[in-house]
Parts: structure tokens; sequence; C-alpha cells
């Protein structure tokens, strides 16, 4: 009898503390994820566009604080705002009056910049279709188990993003390269966020699953600017992304702040414009969705306690010459400038010039010079 | 291994037999308890003979080195003993370095440089893979790329020979990279292709933009500055991106790929705010093999990355004729970088022998003497891996106080200008101005100028003129430009005589660009690279051939081989052209203007020709109307 209430005490234990190992191996993996991407992208030209850089850098500096590091951060900036001749100090990018908080920092890495920043480097770098020589800090290596994080600011319109005052991406390319992601298994879920004016007009059109959206303004509002610092001379930075970047000041890597707090963030009374959100695409309860899942990059560590042997080392085979006294010719430095070697580098050709200056003081042989003389060059010009 | 309580005698015999097993399956022969001893004993007799036998200098490295030895013997457990002794690792050494020269404008110009040596051999079968100072992107992708030589430099600002004399590593504004590769390779092209995107990635800059279209192929410039037998311009590349900025993202993985990174040494001053705050800087890396020692039978790898900044009078130092590290920096030095067999800062004080110039605090007793640029050079030297440098406050902060403003610069004997003449956006002329200062002797200089394909030269208005008349080159080589494919390589070797200015102008058109081959901002202009002057100029003191004496890292950049003259190498200023932009917005306005005209033109005329008119009666009253309503029901005609 006494065993037997022993042995069901047991079960029962035993039981309860499966359970509990259930729950934490459920809260282990509920979000799903193993890494973190961002991909940031200013798309505004121009020195009065600083705002738009100063934008896209503090989303950048909250999400390197956070954890996520710059070979998981595709950062896209189209014009050097910091190091631009009219910058009173240079190497600083403001994103507060009074030159309180310089967001663009001593170490940061811009991927793309200049030029570079174009719809389509853009959607291939999304898609991950890059000529095969482009450098991995180029590139978004995703996979299924990645959470990737996208904000985009500039300039736009009802259903557009302008890029580089020159071209523009509409909310159907967006929402299609969002879709090859989907079949390329290229996200396990992406969080969409947009500071442009009519923003909201920037994710109506998606329709991949695990997709959640948030914009700065509706469509027929703008989105406004939040205040100019008189030194410099310019505004400094957006409404919504002023107060985001004030909100994520206050998250740290172990926050449990969750999604429905960075939906509040920046009401009309501070905005002046709506901002809006979408979630319909997103399988969870956005209230159960961290802010870390996306913009902080903490790693799951399982301990365990195998061990494992590791291999010996590897001995360099050293390479001995087959006799120990290989005659090694000399080397010596070359000449910077044989005077004497370059003027007879073309031998005959340009010793036989007239006065008049030859045009055959070309490589090689002289058939060459002929086929290379294009035509009307090298007879009398127009005076 | 706690013992439990109630199962030590089971586990005492279940670890001996595992310990028997072990000893088994090993091959010594020495029983278990004391296998265990000699293995603590055995790292202390690796240590001592590391120590012996290795020679590295910097205790840090000496025992960061052991470290490795020691895990090594306790895994092999001690198979052989002449494992102890370390396997003839590639030595590699790393010196830092800072120049500071107070200018006469009251601008300062501080150089450092950082060189990492090492001796080994990429281009071997057997990929290396153990990397310690030499930074591993780097070597990966000299292997990868077979490359021989490699020179990249960032430069924000122009260079002002005549106010600031010549620096010790020139460069031209923006972007530059020339490649020397190895003659195993088979396509250069495609080869330099993938080079320019994978130093994209490294350096965070936009040189993928590098292609055909501004790549050149000098024939006569740009010598190899390492060692080498072979000079087959085949397999030499240049190109120069003038409008690339440099900012704090390129000078970031710069600074990761010193050994120390920016903690330690002199690396710690290299702050980007005060950094970009100034009227010049230039960061570079230069890779290339040179001689180990005097015999030069053996090769090693020199890495060296410099970085020359000149602080404004004005903006930097608010008009104070006063210099200190931190008004420079905002940083002051405490220690030198571990890992570096050398770290030194030179003042130079060339002109100020007995001080009466300027005032140099703290006082140092080092002095050192260097044939640099033509000129035998004096400078005050501070050596950091000594600690009493520091003194008493354990930092370092160099003051340069001036007392008198009088002095004149030494001119710099060559010096070169470059414009655009003419009006319009049609047609223009390039004049290149190169001065000789020497008043009584001539020297030769190799002039590359490469137009990119939009500006079309006339060749034949090319003219070069010294003291009025006709100067001929006694070398040209001229490859014309294709339509968007490659540009216009002009290199000609030109003898400048003393005393001179020699002028070389040249004619061209500009080019109408599709439309989609403007950029974002085409009312900004387009950029012509620098040109490229080459020269050996003759010295006033016999330069020190000797290349593999000790000397400071500044005057032992550039080979010589002469004693009389030295080699530098000018840029000029890059161009900035205009040319003709279509109006963008065209397209929307003809088709407003084109729309409306035919709405009204051709609307109108439709309906003239087409339209009918109809007599309409007004509409009657009411009462008639309810009376036409009834007589319809009648079938009586309504009034």
């Amino acid at each position: 009898m006494k065993t037997h209430v022993l042995f069901n005490l047991f079960a029962t234990f035993l039981l309860a503390d499966g359970l509990n190992i259930e729950d934490s191996a459920g809260q282990f993996f509920s979000s799903g994820h193993t890494n973190n991407w961002a991909v940031l992208v200013c798309t505004s030209r121009f020195w009065f566009n600083y705002r738009h850089v100063a934008n896209t850098l503090s989303v950048y500096r909250s999400v390197k604080r956070l954890g996520i590091p710059d070979s998981h951060i595709v950062l896209m900036l189209a014009d050097d705002m910091a190091c631009n001749h009219r910058n009173p100090k240079p190497a600083t990018v403001f994103s507060h009056k009074n030159m309180e908080l310089n967001v663009y920092g001593d170490d940061v890495e811009v991927d793309y910049r200049g030029y570079e920043v174009t719809v389509e480097n853009f959607l291939r770098v999304l898609t991950g279709r890059l000529p095969p020589s482009t450098p991995r800090s180029k590139r978004l290596l995703s996979d299924d188990r990645s959470n990737i994080l996208i904000y985009l600011t500039g300039h736009g319109g009802n259903g557009f993003l302008k890029f580089q005052d020159s071209e523009e991406i509409s909310n159907v390319e967006l929402a299609d390269a969002f879709e090859q992601m989907w079949q390329k298994r290229r996200y396990n879920e992406l969080l969409f966020i947009i500071d442009t004016c009519q923003g909201a007009s920037m994710y109506e059109r998606f329709y991949s699953p695990n997709l959640m959206a948030l914009a700065s303004s509706q469509v027929g509002e703008d989105s406004l600017s939040h205040q100019p610092d008189l030194a410099i001379g310019v505004h400094l930075m957006d409404r919504y992304t002023f107060y985001l970047l004030e909100f994520l000041e206050d998250i740290h890597p172990a926050s449990k702040a969750n999604m429905n707090d960075l939906f509040k963030v920046c009401p009309k009374s501070q905005c002046v414009s709506t901002p809006g959100h979408r979630t319909d695409l997103f399988l969870r309860d956005p209230g159960s969705v961290l802010i870390t899942d996306f913009f902080g990059s903490v790693r799951k560590v399982e301990i365990t306690t195998e061990a494992i042997d590791l291999t010996d080392p590897i001995k360099e085979v050293e390479e001995r010459p087959a006799n120990g006294d290989v005659h090694k010719e000399m080397h010596s430095y070359v000449d910077q400038l044989p005077v004497s070697e370059i003027i007879h580098q073309n031998g005959k050709l340009c010793a036989t010039s007239t006065n008049k200056m030859s045009l055959c003081c070309f490589h090689g042989d002289v058939s060459e010079c002929e086929m290379q003389l294009p035509r009307g060059l090298g007879v009398e010009g127009p005076p | 291994m706690a013992a439990h309580r109630c199962c030590f005698p089971v586990w005492l015999f279940i670890l001996c037999s595992f310990s028997l097993f072990i000893i088994a399956g090993s091959q010594e022969t020495t029983v278990a308890p004391e296998q265990h001893a000699s293995v603590l004993d055995n790292p202390q007799t690796a240590a001592e003979t590391a120590e012996q036998t290795a020679g590295e200098s910097g205790g840090v490295e000496e025992r960061r080195w052991e470290g490795t030895e020691v895990r090594d013997a306790a895994a092999q457990k001690q198979a052989e003993p002449a494992v102890l002794q370390p396997t003839p690792q590639p030595k590699d050494d790393f010196q830092e370095e800072l120049v500071v020269r107070p200018l006469h404008s009251g601008d300062i110009y501080a150089s450092f440089q950082f060189r990492t040596l090492w001796e080994t051999d990429f281009m071997r079968g057997n990929k290396v893979s153990h990397y310690r100072l030499f930074p591993k992107s780097l070597g990966q992708v000299i292997s990868k790329f077979s490359v021989r030589e490699l020179h990249i430099s960032f430069t924000q600002g122009y260079w002002r020979t005549m106010q600031w004399g010549q620096p010790y590593l020139p460069s031209p504004p923006g972007a530059e990279l020339w490649v020397w590769f190895q003659d195993s390779v088979t396509d250069v092209d495609a080869t330099w292709k993938e080079l320019t995107n994978v130093l994209s990635g490294i350096f965070c800059a936009s040189l993928n933009f590098i292609d055909s279209t501004n790549t050149v192929q000098p024939s006569a410039s740009f010598k190899p500055l390492g060692i080498g037998n072979v000079t087959d311009h085949r397999f030499l590349r240049y190109a120069t991106l003038p409008r690339e900025i440099v900012c704090t993202e390129n000078l970031t993985p710069w600074k990761k790929l010193l050994p120390c990174g920016s903690k330690a040494g002199l690396a710690v001053l290299l702050k980007s705010e005060k950094l970009f705050h100034s009227s010049f800087h230039s960061q570079a890396v230069h890779i290339r093999p040179v001689c180990q020692d005097w015999q030069c039978k053996t090769t090693s790898w020199e890495l060296r990355q410099t970085l020359n900044v000149v602080f404004d009078l004005h903006n930097s130092g608010q008009g104070k004729r006063e210099w200190s590290l931190f008004k420079m920096f905002s940083r002051t030095l405490t220690e030198a970088c571990p890992l570096a067999s050398s770290s030194k800062i030179y003042i130079d004080i060339t002109d100020n022998p007995e001080g009466e110039q300027f005032e140099l605090s703290p006082a140092t007793s080092l002095l050192s003497q260097a044939m640099v640029l033509g000129d035998r050079r004096t400078f005050s030297v501070y050596d950091l891996t000594q600690q009493d440098t520091f003194g008493s406050v354990r930092s370092l902060n160099l003051l340069i106080r001036w007392k008198s403003t009088e002095g004149d610069m030494l001119r710099p004997l060559l010096h070169a200008e470059r414009y655009v003449a003419g009006y319009g956006l049609q047609t223009g002329e390039i004049h290149t101005l190169m001065y000789n200062h020497h008043p009584y002797r001539s020297f030769p200089v190799l002039l590359l100028d490469s137009v990119p394909w939009y500006l079309r030269l006339y060749i034949h208005t090319l003219t070069v003129t010294s003291k009025g008349k006709d100067n001929k080159p006694s070398y040209i080589h001229y490859q014309p430009s294709k339509d968007r494919v490659r540009p216009h390589l002009l290199e000609m070797l030109v003898q400048l005589p003393p005393n001179s200015v020699t002028e070389v102008t040249v004619q061209f058109e500009r080019a109408l660009l599709k439309w989609t081959e403007y950029t974002p901002d085409p009312n900004h202009g387009f950029y012509v690279g620098s040109s490229v002057i080459s020269s050996l100029v003759p010295s006033t003191v016999a330069m020190d051939t000797n290349s593999t004496r000790e000397r400071p890292l500044f005057s032992s950049f550039f080979p010589c081989k002469e004693e009389s003259s030295y080699f530098v190498r000018v840029y000029t200023e890059p161009l900035l052209v205009n040319l003709p932009t279509p109006d963008f917005s065209m397209p929307y306005n003809v088709i407003c203007l084109t729309c409306t005209v035919v709405a009204v033109g051709y609307g109108s005329l439709y309906n003239l020709l087409t339209r009918s008119f109809q007599i309409e009666e007004p509409s009657p009253g009411l009462a008639k109307r309810i009376a036409n309503v009834i007589r319809k029901m009648r079938g009586v005609p309504p009034l």
C-alpha cells in the first residue's frame, strides 16, 4: 500500500515536472526565430533631407544597441550628411536639437551609399538575387528562421516611395517582393515600418503571411518633421521616428514590451498625422510579440552537459626545399621612372616621327597603330 | 570528481578501470597518476623552451604564443618531445609611428603609419590559415585574386602643395585604386572586377562603380613599388573615383584591420569627429612584397596603413598657433600597442634648431635625422615603448607652442595645377600647368591623364609649351576612348626646363548622354579624375639608397635607386564639368501639352464636322404639360 502511494506521488511529481518542462520548452520555441536581420533604407538625397538620414541612423543605432551585429544589418543611405561640406560639425548626425545625441557615432558601417541606393538594388537585396561577386556585407543572408525588420523613410505618396528624386517603388512591387521572399523561405516573420507621407498606402497591397506593418500616416495625410536646429539649419528628424527613438531608448535586451506598446507610439496629438498598423497577415497575437523579437537579437542559449571530443590539431606541413641551399636570385626594387627605357619602349615608331606629333606611339606594331586610328583623328581637324 | 558518500567504492572502481582503459589506448607506458603529474610538469618546460627559441618581441605576445603551445602539448599527451620546439612560424612584425610637421601657414600636418611585415608566401599551394598580426580579410584577398601589389586610398580634400609642401604619401581626392596582378592571372579584367567588388565590401565604399569606363592600363606610370623583376603593364590596372565620399564608415573598417584596433597605441587618437573636421584627410592601404634583409633573396609581405591629416589653424585651431595632441585628436596617449615592436612619434624640428620658432613640450632628448623628400630633416623622437615617455601623469600630451611667425618655407620644386577653360556647354579646353621651381636643373616628368569618354578630346589640338616655346614630349602614349566602354588615356614624358611653367592644353567637346545615364543629381556636374605627375626631382642632399637599413617608416616608402634625385608623385585637382543636361520634367510636360493640343484642336474640328443641331421647344408651363399628357392619352397631337 505504501509503495503504491509512493509510486503515485512519484508519478504525479514527474508529471507536474514534465508539464513545467513543456511549458518552458513552449516558451523557448514560442517566437520561432533563431536570428535577426535588419534592412534600413533612406531614400532621399540632398542636404535638406537631412532628417531622413537621421531617421534611418536612429533606428540603426537602436537596433545595434539591442544586439543585432553589423553583419546582420544592411544599411542603405542615399546621401552622405555626416561628411557633407554643409555640415557645421563633420562626422556627426544629430537627432535632437542642441546637438544632444549623435546618432552617427564612431562605429558605423554603411553598406549601400550614394548612387547605389536604387529600387533595383533594394529589391535585389530583399529577394537575394544579387550578382555573384557581391560581398557578404551587402547581402541579406536570411533563412526561414529569420525575423527581419525593414525600415523605409523618404518622400512618398499614395502608393509609391520616391528613391533619390529620380525613380519610385510602388506598393505592388513591394508586396510582390515580399511574396517572393515568402516563397523562397527568406523570412520567418517580417516587421515593416515606413515613415513617409501617406505611408499607409505602402502596406495596403501586402498578401504574404507573417507580415506586420506600421506607418507614420494614413492615406491623404502628410508626415511632418519634428524640429529644426538653427545651428545646422535643417529639420533634424521626422516626428514619428523621433518618438519611436524615444520609445526604443527605454527598451533593453531583456525588456518584455510587446507590439501593442509599439502601436501606441506617437498618437495623433504628438504626430499630427495618424500612425497606422496592419496585423491581419500576422499569425501570432501582437500582444505576445516582443519588441526585441525584431529590434534586438536575443540569442537563446541551451546548456548541454554532453562532452564533445575535439580532434587533434592539424600539424602544418613545412615545405622544405629539396636541397638545403637553393640558389635564389637576388630581388631588387623596380626603377620608378626609367626614362631611357620609356623613351625606347616603342622603339622605332616614336623615333621616326616628324616634327608634328605622331599619333602612332601605341604599344605594339605598326599594323595595330593603323587599325586603331579612328576616323577624323590624326588629320587636320577643324580649327 | 566529487565522490558520492554512498557509492564511493563503486565510483573509485569505475574511475580506475576507466583510466586503465585510457592508458591502454595511448602509446605511453606510464601509470595513470604519474601521467597526470607529468602533464602538469610539461607546460612549464614548454614555456621555457618557447621563451628561449621564439625570439619574438613584446612580452604579451610571447605569453600568448606560449599559451597555444601549452594546450597543444597537453592535447597530444606529449606524443613526441620534438613538438615542444616551436615549428618555425612565419615571423610577423608590427610598427607604428606618427610624424607631426608644423606648417608655416599655422596648420599642422600629422601622418600616421602602421606597418605589418609578414614572412609568408600567399602564392603557395596550401592555403595560409593562421593569421596573427596580418588581417585575414586582406590576406584572403591577396591569395584569391593573385595580387602582387595593391594600393588603395580614400581622400577628402585636396593637398595644397604651395602652402603645405610635399606630403609623405600623396593621394588624389576621392578614391584611388591601383593593382599589380601576378603573371599567373589569365583574365585580368574579370579578376579586377571581382576584386573591386570585394574591396567595396571590406571598406564600405562604392568601389563597385569601378568598371571598364573608368579603368585604365598605364603604360609607363605606376611602376611597382615592391620588389619584382617583371614589369609587364598588362597586369596593371588603375582607376579613380573622384566623387567618392570619405566618412566614418570608411574609417571604421580601416581601424579594424590594425592589430590593436583602436584600443591601444597610436590608433586611439583616430577619432572621426576630429579627423574629418580638417582641411585634408587621407587614409590608405598599401600592400607589397619587400626585401626581408639586405641580401634580398627572400621576400616578405608588407602591409602599410597610412593616415594623413592636416588640421586647419582657424577651423580646428581656433586661430591660436598652439597645437597639442589633445587639441588635434581630443585624446592623449597612455601606452603603446603591446603588439608593436616599435611605436614612435617624430616631430619635425628642422626649422627650429635653437627653439626660436616654436617650443616643444614635454622635452625629449632623443633626436633623429632622416633623408626625406630630398632634404635632411631633424626630428625629436618620443618612444612610446619606454615607460618614462609618459612621465608621472602616465599620459603623453605633446604641446607645440609657436613663438614667432617669421621664416620662409622651402618652395616645393614640382607643383601642378589643372583647370577647364572655355564657355558654354559644347566645347572646352583642359589646361594642365606644371611648375619647375629649380633654378638651374631640369628634370623629366611623366604625365598621366585619364579623361572619361563623354569629354571627347581632340588630340590634334594637343599642345605642350614651356616658356612660350613648343616642348615636344619624348614619349607619348595615347589610347582613344570608346563610347561607354573605356576612357581616354594620355601619357607623356616631358622634360621641364629649369625655373619655368609648362602648359599642356587639349580641346574637348561634351557628349550628350542617354537619359538613363544621368545621375540623380546631374546639375552637380561630372568629375574628371586628377592627373598624375610622376617625376624624379633633384634633391638637395644625397638620398639613402640602401633600402634595408633601419629607417623611419615615412622615409622608406618610395624606393630610392640613385642618390641625386628622389621620386615624387603629384596629383592635380579633379575637374568638375557640366554636361548638357536635359530637363527631366519634359516628358510630363510634353504629354500634357500634346494631350491638350489634341483635345482642343482635333476635338473642335471633329465637333465642327459631325455635330448636328436640333431645334428644341422651350419647356412649356405646368398647365400646358398636363394638357399635353391628357392629349397624348387621347391620341391627339400635343400643343
